[in-house]
């Protein structure tokens, strides 16, 4: 086992991405992630096939990406919140030419330029593809700085997997955070699946094309029903969630990324005070995990989600329950980083109004 | 005896052009399909197709092609170049794509020296969409959103995107053809062999931008709009080599 | 659960101090997180980090109440007087911060760093003097275990220097342990 490191979290996601093969890196300077692209550029530059750009826009960055997939590079873009939304046309290109990338967010308070503070202002824009048209992007929710590195590699193998865009939504802290990390081993490039449609000359095979552009109405219909039934067994396959405390919970918080984090120190106080309460982490937030929020609803009838946002997850939290639970919400935007305590304090003033201490 | 005198080129796919009647595209596209052939880097080249006329040009061109988002193509090519460095790459860009819409990739990668070939066809217009003011339509020049003439005080002047271009120092070649005429066509051929022995040879960003009549939306007979050429066009921009780093 | 807040200048070395801390006492194998102030908040010339330690899994990293300051600048005094647990203590650095606490629940431990590295021939271990005060002060890691942590962080590290931090580290933990406190 590799030796355990101190390592801040922008580092894990660029030193996770090129032991998963990432030869590519495009970028642009955007607080609070411009360590990552630092670190790409010296990584990159003493790695042999590796390269690193410095691109004159994130639009610029996403398309040399998109070039570089289709290439066959394992190829990641990173930005903050304003850069990401730049960068959503090349990522409905990404879907549609059914390219896999690697786009990392390290979210920030917003809307507009807003701040520099960690936020999950942009659950929306990640999970509802973002960019214009009928796809979908794979999201992961990192938590902590080990699994910044274990979902980076992740990452790369569903966006292979699957031939489409992956984004991991971080956020400010957990971007400059500095944690204890067990870097996963190197992969062997020459062991990653072979990928019979890229774009390298065409030397002893016909001419291979890779477009959007399909102007027969019926042809783009099947195009888009195709993309369908890819995301629909990506739903089947990859949704994935962590419970803690949730055995005997009569509430549970359901939160994510750093948000999960700070609910688990408040759950861990409520526990202190006599509180039945528990969490569910998503992991990956697209496709969100459904199922494992409709199993708890069995037993658990009220929850609380907690979001640094004003409230988003919750949308996909209603949906899940389909009207079989209480869902509650919690939340504060604009880069506030709540405490334990205070998230302690919010379980226990809705533990008591809907009144879970009485039953049973 | 049957004697063969012209044909198909061999990388030029058997597909009839959806391009009008009249339009430079069928040329260009033959151009580029012969000069890939006589460099015999067919087996290794990569094209970049824009949005407008040409978005289609993947289903002409038999050689590995990858669609870019209108204006991007630049950025795209990079990306594929820096994986494959020893691969031929090239796009194929309107005036519109290139120097609206897509001028900060274009002036980006050439001042990055990005070894890549574009194909800049200028027909001074938004052909695809109609025929809306590009940043190429000459002053007076009537288009859909200059139903007027184009105005400098109101629409600025044409830009010259590829004198722009020769001021970094990581373009190679550029020189500006037309195809309105034999004898331009064959200077056209010439100049893009020239461009894609500029990358094969690794020396950095080379580009020929190639004004092509569209006498769709210029409202003309085909006739005219190659006199046009001759007589307007190129009073705005000259046919000449706007940069040689290989001399 | 501990939270320590090192603050100064920057050019003090006060975010070495806190990354050489959390690195000890991750070897000494302990739970930790370790969050530096970042983008606007650097600029101005200000400097500091939160670093958490714990025999438990850390939820938050952030200074929110924080035990101790390690606090190098009167105006990082101003900063985070006013966030600290009650009863937390605040290792100043006496030379550059002369002014009393304003809270009276606070413990306030003097530090003459700059005089005592002026003694020890170079005022490059200014931060290694507190360093060693706040080991000593606080029992949470060995100097050892910050020797260790400080010859893993920083390469090739020329063996005179680490002898001058030592000597650093171990003149701040006396000024705390022989009580000579003022």
């Amino acid at each position: 086992m590799n030796k355990k490191l101190l390592m801040r979290g922008s580092q894990v996601i660029g030193e996770a991405a090129i032991r998963a093969g990432c030869r590519f890196y495009a970028g642009y300077p955007i607080t609070p992630q411009n360590e990552l692209p630092e670190f790409m550029s010296g990584a990159m530059a003493s790695l042999e096939g590796g390269t690193f750009i410095q691109a004159e826009s994130e639009i610029a960055a996403i398309n040399m990406v998109i070039g570089a997939s289709m290439a066959g590079a394992r190829a990641m873009t990173s930005s903050s919140s304003p850069g990401i939304s730049l960068k959503q046309e090349g990522i409905s290109f990404l879907a549609a030419l059914e390219l896999p990338a690697v786009i990392v967010n390290v979210m920030r308070g917003g809307p507009g330029l807003g701040n520099i503070a960690p936020s999950q202002g942009d659950y929306f824009q990640a999970t509802r593809g973002g960019g214009h048209g009928d796809y979908r992007t794979i999201v992961l929710a990192p938590a902590h700085g080990q699994e910044l590195a274990d979902l980076t590699e992740k990452a790369f193998e569903y966006a292979d997997r699957y031939r489409t865009p992956v984004m991991i939504l971080a956020d400010g802290m957990m971007g400059q955070m500095m944690e204890p990390v067990i870097l996963p081993d190197p992969v062997n490039l020459d062991t990653l699946p072979p990928k019979p449609w890229v774009l390298d000359g065409a030397q002893g095979r016909p001419s291979r094309i890779i477009r959007s552009l399909i102007l027969d109405t019926v042809g783009m219909e099947e195009h888009n029903w195709k993309l369908e039934r890819k995301y629909k067994m990506i739903s089947d396959e990859i949704p994935r969630a962590e419970t803690y405390m949730t055995e005997d919970a009569r509430l549970v918080v359901i939160a994510y990324g750093t948000a999960a984090r700070i609910a688990r120190g408040g759950i861990k106080r409520a526990r202190e005070m006599g509180l039945k309460v528990g969490l569910l982490r998503p992991v990956t937030l697209w496709p969100f995990p459904e199922r494992a929020i409709r199993e708890m609803s069995r037993l658990v009838k009220d929850f609380m989600v907690f979001e640094m946002n004003t409230g988003q997850m919750i949308d996909d939290v209603k949906l899940s329950l389909e009207g079989r639970s209480n869902v509650h919400f919690y939340g504060r935007p604009g880069g506030v980083v709540s405490t334990p305590d205070e998230l302690a304090k919010a379980i226990s003033s809705l533990y008591y109004r809907q009144n879970l201490k009485k039953e049973g | 005896m049957e004697k063969l005198v012209f044909t198909r080129p061999r990388y030029m796919k058997k597909a009839p052009f959806h391009y009008c009647p009249g339009c430079g595209h069928s040329i260009i596209h033959r151009l580029v399909a012969e000069v890939i052939d006589e460099l015999g880097i067919g087996d290794k080249t990569i094209g970049v197709p824009p949005a407008g006329c040409a978005v289609l040009a993947y289903d002409y061109f038999d050689v590995d092609m990858g669609e870019a988002p209108h204006g991007r193509a630049a950025a795209v090519a990079t990306g594929i170049k820096r994986i494959l460095p020893d691969k031929i790459v090239f796009t194929y860009q309107g005036d519109g794509d290139i120097a609206a819409i897509g001028t900060a990739e274009t002036i980006h990668s050439a001042n990055r020296g990005e070894n890549i070939t574009v194909i800049f066809v200028n027909n001074s217009c938004y052909g695809m969409t109609g025929g809306q003011m590009a940043p190429t339509t000459l002053l007076g020049q009537k288009s859909t959103t200059t139903p007027g003439g184009r105005n400098k005080d109101r629409d600025g002047a044409p830009i010259d995107l590829s004198q722009m271009l020769a001021l970094t120092q990581g373009a190679a070649y550029i020189e500006r053809t037309a195809v309105n005429s034999i004898k331009n066509i064959i200077k056209t051929k010439k100049a893009l062999t020239k461009a894609f022995k500029v990358q094969m040879a690794g020396i950095g960003f080379s580009l020929i931008e190639i004004l092509s009549p569209c006498p769709t939306n210029w409202k003309m007979s085909t006739v005219d709009a190659c006199r046009r050429i001759d007589e307007e066009v190129t009073q705005t921009f000259p046919l000449k080599v706007i940069k040689d780093e290989t001399a | 659960m501990k939270k320590t807040v090192f603050a100064g200048f920057g050019g003090q070395g006060v975010l070495m101090m806190g990354y050489v801390f959390a690195v000890a006492a991750m070897r000494d194998g302990k739970e930790v997180t370790y969050l530096p102030a970042y983008g606007a908040e650097m600029r101005g010339g200000t400097a500091n980090c939160t670093v958490v330690v714990s025999d438990e899994e850390i939820f938050s990293p952030v200074a929110s109440s924080p035990d101790f300051a390690v606090i190098m600048s009167k105006p990082s005094l101003l900063k985070y007087e006013g966030i600290m647990r009650e009863g937390g203590v605040v290792l100043l650095n006496s030379n550059h911060v002369s002014r009393p606490l304003t809270r009276e629940d606070l413990n306030s431990i003097r530090i003459p760093a700059v005089e005592l590295a002026k003694e020890l021939g170079s005022e490059r271990v200014v931060n290694m003097i507190m360093l060693g005060a706040f080991a000593a002060y606080t029992k949470m890691t060995s100097l050892d275990s910050i020797m260790n942590g400080l010859s893993e962080i920083v390469k090739d590290i020329n063996p005179s220097v680490m002898k001058l931090n030592r000597k650093g580290l171990d003149r701040g933990a006396e000024y705390i342990l022989k009580g000579d406190l003022q």
